[in-house]
């Protein structure tokens, strides 16, 4: 078994991305998108709306590099259709070569489009029904939001790496070269432009959608299931049984949560290597003290630069259960900002998060005296939302109490009916405008604040002081925010829980008892010191790691019939019984069978091999048994020592030449030479 | 290891099907239905035989409920809440959901009824939170040893068939099935799987059934006939199941023929099960599943809710009433009302257990005894529908032929058809089949794998793969199979302690601590070639020409390598030069001295072809002229 790490994690937006070689198959895990990337890119309305207010900035543009002015725009930023920032050490792997693909999340399936397409793909791949169909949605909303913006923009003459020379990149902002080129420069390549919504149809016809621990069989070798991970409704960990050894791989997971079905850890029990990528929660306190630093910076920043703005942050929120305190948190800022007279734009994409911050705001609103409606703008949240309302099966057991009891399982559908939610597919929505109210509450997909509605409503409110913005914490705000400056709105950033706390991860992996640990390296300071009770293997970003062999035999189930017709022979020593197999063997169902063969065994087999020593004086007994008499000569060649040759005179001429590990008849008689054959067989054992 | 089969209920009968199977020690039941005909004790199965002492949860491992039909589930609460069963539990989410809605719905028909009450709603409730859902193909891993899982069985909203394993041995219980999709639910689906034992209804095991669409507008014709003229349709069901697909096709009638003639459900209960229903439609068929954001194929437009006042009413109406089979009820009353008119129709869907009214009516019913103290005059239209939502024979042998268990129990019919079906199955199928009547038991050897350790280098050695596919043309349930068959040899071994090894053979000698012994045959003879001589130069050449000659008559003959050498598997052939070749054995008649000497050697695998070399080459030797014609 190989293991190598192509990405890894960037929060619930930006899953691992994984390959395991098990059994000669080439397993992918996720493959993901990583949409913090766009943050480069100017959003469109706002390049017009320079374009419209040229002389206001014209002297915000210093003449300092010239080159770049032209490429960037007075933020900094890319005015260019954006480009999608795909797995770089992906397109370093032959596809063809690749057998499995395995999407835990939607997030993991964003980048799927691009591998599907490709020639020479021809993996299977495998997701939850759930998972398949929330990702489905979500590249959908990415497609319409991307075309909207090249319907503003116009059709594209020259695509990002055209309009990028050398020169430029190197004049380009630090920020900006890293997101572009990564950390050490190479990345370039994995830039590319969006997949059509064709390619997104053509990629789900390849998704086979399973249940949660449903049992699916890859070529009758690997046994690959799909368990709760708590994360999102429908996201999953694997756990992969193979004649050699079984295989868990935990991603991003949550224990218990609001909305997903709980953390499922039974199957994932007692597995040979355990592959644990979920470090989206890994909060460092041991060893990424930088990562720690500049993250926290960002929040700061933001409300320095902004006259009027509050920053909180949520970041050291513990528990899932504390997820509500979170989410009514924020309800009650946002009721602070509306009273105010402001908007709150909430641009989060987590399924879950939304559907109970929906319910708590509804709460929340009809406990106030101040009437307003909350609007859901985004290009399938009417799908969405309608497909919340039959996945009873995928949910926490709160929410599937409901459905006992005879209540909808969200409260979402009922807010609708009762026009106290709106749900509409764009901004330009004719009867978005005819209901249209200020203050008011908009939920909308982020695609990193650079496509969709929340670019115009950003640029409507962003300098209302009583306005709120809610943003899940991961990007770079600073950068994000930067096409909206001034910023004068408030900025509530928060982080929901998106893995295990790193805490809590020792004694998970005690009680799941592998045999071995797959983790990154840069969590070997956490782990080493836990050597004793954890057998860990430490492995590094694209470095490929042979895990050792457990060493242990196969086990192979052998059919009774096939058994019970063994001819079963004791040896000298009575302890050791053997017998010849003969059969047919196959790998069902993640097992070696042996099964008789259809026709029977033919009654005599030629044993295979023979040990022993020929005594002479035995053989000679043995041939006048059956009629063969001889006589025995002693000989010493130059080139051979200790042979011994036994003359045959009856009932033909032959010769008998026995030596240390090899006897060698002679004669033209070949009645006679298996007759001799026979004797000196019966003398050795064989099998 | 075997599996013993101990029917409770539904052998060779319609009612509390309730089958307890003991696989490698671990006891399942499955179902735990209730007796509509009866209302003595014979209507719950009888569960004294499964554990004297009343201890079941020592006795068995779980439960196993495969749809929400009393037939399957009615004895359930009575189990868990008065035979205080506590041990797991598992059904399918529709089911859990669904269940409680039939179950207190016959409750009150019981209570109705004047019978003394076997469970309260408070008993009901409590049953159903000991209840774990599972969902379709979830594997759910009992306990250590047992694993069950549930397929896809159409029938009614969540019926399932349950796969369930223990070791090696493994089964598959169907429940009630039906292999045609109808107007909401999907066909039947389940994997190729290995099995001891089929144990599947046969309600329909002696009828092949017509088109669905014929007996579709049939129905509708009749409706249609009789509101068209003025006259009432009453349509007796459960709340669930058979009402919500005969609204479907009404709704979607009453749409295109812009009818405006009422559709009533009696109660709340159907109009709440509807809501159910909505949430639950990824249960349903793909094409109601299809349409679930647009329009859910559940929310019906032209039911409403029935008021008692209503039955007296004039004018036509469509009523859908509860319970079925007019087993009593609301149903019945309706029935006492507007069967002695002779504009009104009755339409059963469905099977109607013996005992019940619904049974008793045919077209020829002049007069019926709903009671011991009443009898209705019946001049209504009888209309029975036989679509049913279970399979026909045609599915059962489609069924049975695509698991070929080693055993089929056949229950949940009766004997007549299961005789039918019994004899099909084991002259057509070669499968052994059996219909134990209620409280027998049945019990048969299971298959079990000696478990081996096999090297490395034993599997290694094994064939390269060698794929096979295979499909199932007849019923196409389940995708393309395939499989790798490789022909193996190796060697067992067993030492005293420990586990049986596979090895391969070199890994034997290793194991006993020898040296392999070859046993070894040579040969070497004289061939006077002397005018075939002339013509060659050396050796080589000579060589080459006796072995194009042996090729015509060898057709496994190679060529010789650069030194003269033909090696063929273990037989090699040389021109000999050693005059004392200790292998020149003769018999001393035709030594010939300007022969040349052909020295071969051969172990006993290519003993066949050793001696069909040197019969050829010696018989080149006596026809020497023929290989001078030759060159
Ligand atoms: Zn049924
Ligand atoms: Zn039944």
């Amino acid at each position: 078994m190989k293991f190598t790490s192509l990405s890894e994690t960037g929060g619930y937006n930006l899953p691992p991305c994984n390959i395991v070689n098990l059994c000669g198959f080439h397993i992918l895990f996720d493959c993901p998108l990583d949409l913090s990337a766009l943050t480069i890119f100017s959003p469109i309305s706002t390049a017009l709306y320079e374009n419209l207010n040229e002389q206001t900035f014209s002297c915000s543009s210093s003449a300092s590099h010239p080159k770049t002015e032209k490429l960037l725009d007075k933020n900094n930023l890319i005015p260019t259709e954006p480009y999608y920032k795909t797995v770089e050490r992906l397109h370093l792997w032959d596809v063809s070569l690749i057998d499995v693909v395995l999407i835990s999340s939607p997030m993991g399936m964003l980048g799927l489009p691009f591998l599907t397409r490709t020639e020479g793909f021809s993996a299977k791949v495998y997701a939850t029904e759930v998972t398949a169909r929330l990702g489905q949605l979500l590249m959908e909303d990415l497609v319409a939001m991307h075309t909207e913006y090249t319907q503003f923009y116009g059709p594209k003459e020259t695509g990002l790496l055209q309009s990028l020379n050398w020169d430029e990149l190197e004049a380009l902002p630090p920020t900006l070269k890293e997101v572009l080129l990564g950390k050490d420069g190479t990345e370039l390549g994995s830039w590319l432009s969006l997949y059509s919504a064709t390619d997104v149809k053509e990629c789900l016809r390849k998704v086979q959608s399973l249940k949660y621990a449903e049992e699916a069989c890859y070529n009758g070798t690997l046994i690959i299931k799909a368990l709760s991970s708590g994360l999102e409704i429908g996201s999953c960990n694997w756990s992969l049984k193979s004649p050699k050894r079984d295989v868990s791989y935990i991603s991003s997971s949550v224990f218990s949560s609001g909305t997903a079905m709980d953390f499922d850890f039974h199957a994932l029990l007692g597995s040979d290597v355990l592959i644990y990528s979920d470090f989206a929660s890994w909060n460092g306190d041991t060893c990424v003290e930088s990562e720690n630093s500049s993250s926290s910076s960002v929040p700061v920043d933001c409300s320095t630069k902004s006259d009027n703005a509050h920053a909180w942050e949520l970041q050291d929120f513990d528990e899932s259960s504390e997820e509500m305190e979170k989410l009514n948190f924020i309800c009650s800022c946002s009721m602070n900002a509306v009273k105010a007279g402001g908007s709150v734009l909430i641009p989060i994409g987590r399924l879950g998060i939304i559907l109970q911050l929906l319910e708590l705001l509804a709460l929340h609103i009809e406990s106030s005296d101040i009437k307003i409606p909350i609007f859901i703008v985004s290009s399938v949240a009417e799908e969405l939302l309608a497909y919340t309302t039959i996945l009873p099966e995928w949910l926490c057991k709160d929410r599937q109490e409901k459905l006992y009891s005879g209540n909808p399982v969200f409260a979402h559908e009922e807010l609708i009916k009762e026009k106290k939610i709106h749900v509409f597919p764009s901004l330009h929505s004719h009867e978005l405008l005819m209901l249209w109210q200020e203050p008011c509450i908009v939920v909308c997909p982020h695609w990193s604040l650079r496509l969709g509605p929340v670019v115009h409503l950003l640029q409507r409110w962003h300098a209302d002081p009583n306005a709120l913005l809610v943003l899940e914490e991961g990007v770079d705000t600073d950068l994000a925010l930067s096409p909206f400056k001034p910023i004068a709105m408030k900025v509530l950033q928060c982080s929901f829980v998106s893995g295990l706390k790193s805490e809590k991860v020792p004694q998970l992996l005690k009680m799941l008892q592998p045999k071995l640990i797959l983790l990154p390296d840069y969590t070997k300071p956490y782990f080493n010191p836990l050597n004793e009770s954890l057998s860990c293997l430490f492995f590094n970003e694209n470095e490929t790691l042979s895990v050792p062999n457990p060493n242990k035999h196969l086990e192979v189930n052998i059919a009774t019939d096939l058994a019970s017709q063994l001819t079963l022979s004791k040896l000298k020593s009575e302890e050791l019984t053997i017998a010849r197999l003969k059969g047919k063997l196959f790998v069902d169902q993640a097992k070696h069978y042996i099964v008789a063969e259809k026709p029977t065994m033919s009654s005599k087999m030629m044993p295979l091999v023979h040990w022993g020593t020929v005594d002479l004086e035995s053989l000679v007994l043995a041939l006048e048994k059956i009629g063969v008499k001889g006589s025995m000569e002693k000989v010493k060649d130059e080139d051979e020592f200790g042979s011994n040759v036994l003359h045959v005179f009856e009932p033909n001429k032959g010769l008998i030449q026995v030596k240390e590990t090899t006897t060698v008849i002679s004669t033209e008689d070949e009645n006679l030479a298996s007759l001799i054959s026979d004797a000196v067989h019966s003398l050795l054992n064989g099998i | 290891m075997a599996i013993e089969c101990l029917v409770l209920g539904a052998g060779q009968e319609v009612g509390k099907s309730c089958v307890v199977v003991t696989i490698n020690g671990k006891k399942i039941m499955f179902d735990c239905g209730m007796h509509m005909g009866y209302v003595d004790h014979r209507r719950y199965p009888d569960f004294s035989r499964i554990s004297k002492s009343g201890d079941f949860d020592n006795a068995i491992s779980c439960v196993i409920i495969t749809h929400f039909h009393l037939d399957h589930i009615g004895a359930l609460p009575y189990f868990t809440e008065v035979c205080g069963y506590t041990g797991p539990i598992y059904m399918t989410y529709p089911t859990k959901a669904l269940a409680p809605l039939m179950l207190d719905d016959y409750r009150k028909v019981m209570v109705g009824r004047g019978e003394e009450q076997q469970f309260t709603n408070d008993n009901i409730l409590n049953c159903m939170k000991k209840v774990t859902a599972v969902d379709i193909k979830q594997t759910v891993q009992v306990d250590k040893d047992l694993q069950i899982r549930a397929y896809y069985a159409g029938h009614v909203l969540g019926a399932a068939m349950f796969y369930a394993s223990v070791g090696d041995a493994a089964m598959v219980y169907t429940g009630d099935y039906n292999m045609t999709p109808d107007r909401h639910l999907g066909a039947a689906q389940i994997d190729r799987l290995r099995l001891d034992l089929l144990i599947t209804e046969s309600t329909y095991g002696k009828t092949i059934r017509d088109s669905k669409y014929a007996r579709e507008r049939e129905f509708l014709k009749a409706v249609h006939n009789c509101v068209a003229s003025g006259g009432k349709v009453l349509i007796p069901t459960f709340a669930l199941g058979r009402a919500q697909e005969l609204c479907i096709l009404l709704d979607d009638y009453w749409e295109r023929m812009n009818l405006k003639v009422p559709i009533y459900f009696s109660s709340g209960l159907t109009i709440q099960a509807n809501l159910y229903y909505k949430v639950l439609i990824s249960w349903t068929s793909q094409k109601v599943k299809d349409t679930y954001a647009t329009r859910n194929a559940f929310n019906f437009k032209n039911v409403q809710s029935f008021e008692r006042s209503l039955i007296h009413a004039p004018g036509p109406c469509v009523l859908f009433a509860t319970p079925g089979m007019l087993s009593g009820g609301f149903s019945l009353e309706v029935f006492k009302h507007w069967a002695p008119c002779e504009y009104n129709l009755i339409t059963l869907p469905g099977y109607c257990v013996a005992g019940t009214v619904g049974h008793k009516l045919s077209d020829k019913t002049t007069k019926v005894d709903v009671d011991k103290d009443t009898q209705i005059d019946v001049r209504c239209k009888i209309h029975r529908l036989s679509f049913s939502p279970h399979t026909d024979e045609k599915g059962i042998m489609d069924l049975v032929n695509f698991l070929s268990p080693k055993n089929v129990i056949l229950v949940h019919g009766d004997i007549i058809n299961m005789d039918h079906l019994k004899g099909r199955i084991e002259s057509e199928l070669g499968i052994h089949s059996y219909c134990p009547l209620n409280n027998e038991t049945v019990s048969f050897p299971t298959t079990h794998f000696v478990k081996a350790d096999a090297s490395v280098k034993f599997i290694r050695s094994s064939l390269t793969p060698n794929f096979k596919f295979g499909k199932d043309e007849a019923t196409e349930m389940a995708p393309v199979q395939v499989c790798d068959e490789r022909v193996t040899q190796g060697i067992l071994t067993m030492e005293t302690g420990q586990k049986v090894k596979i090895l391969h053979q070199d890994e034997v000698l290793t194991m006993v601590g020898a040296e392999q012994t070859e046993v070894e045959f040579a040969y070497c003879f004289p061939l006077s070639l002397c005018r075939l001589k002339g013509h060659v130069t050396d050796d080589n050449s000579l060589i080459r020409i006796v072995s194009g000659k042996i090729s015509n008559e060898v057709v496994e003959f190679g060529v010789p390598d650069d030194m003269g050498v033909i090696q063929v598997n273990s037989f090699r052939l040389a021109v000999c030069k050693n005059d004392n070749c200790s292998f020149r054995i003769s018999d001393g008649s035709t030594v010939s001295s300007d022969g040349t000497f052909f020295c071969c050697n051969w172990s006993i695998a290519d003993k066949d072809l050793a001696w069909r070399v040197i019969s050829v080459m010696k018989n080149m030797d006596s026809s020497v002229d023929s290989v001078s014609v030759a060159l």
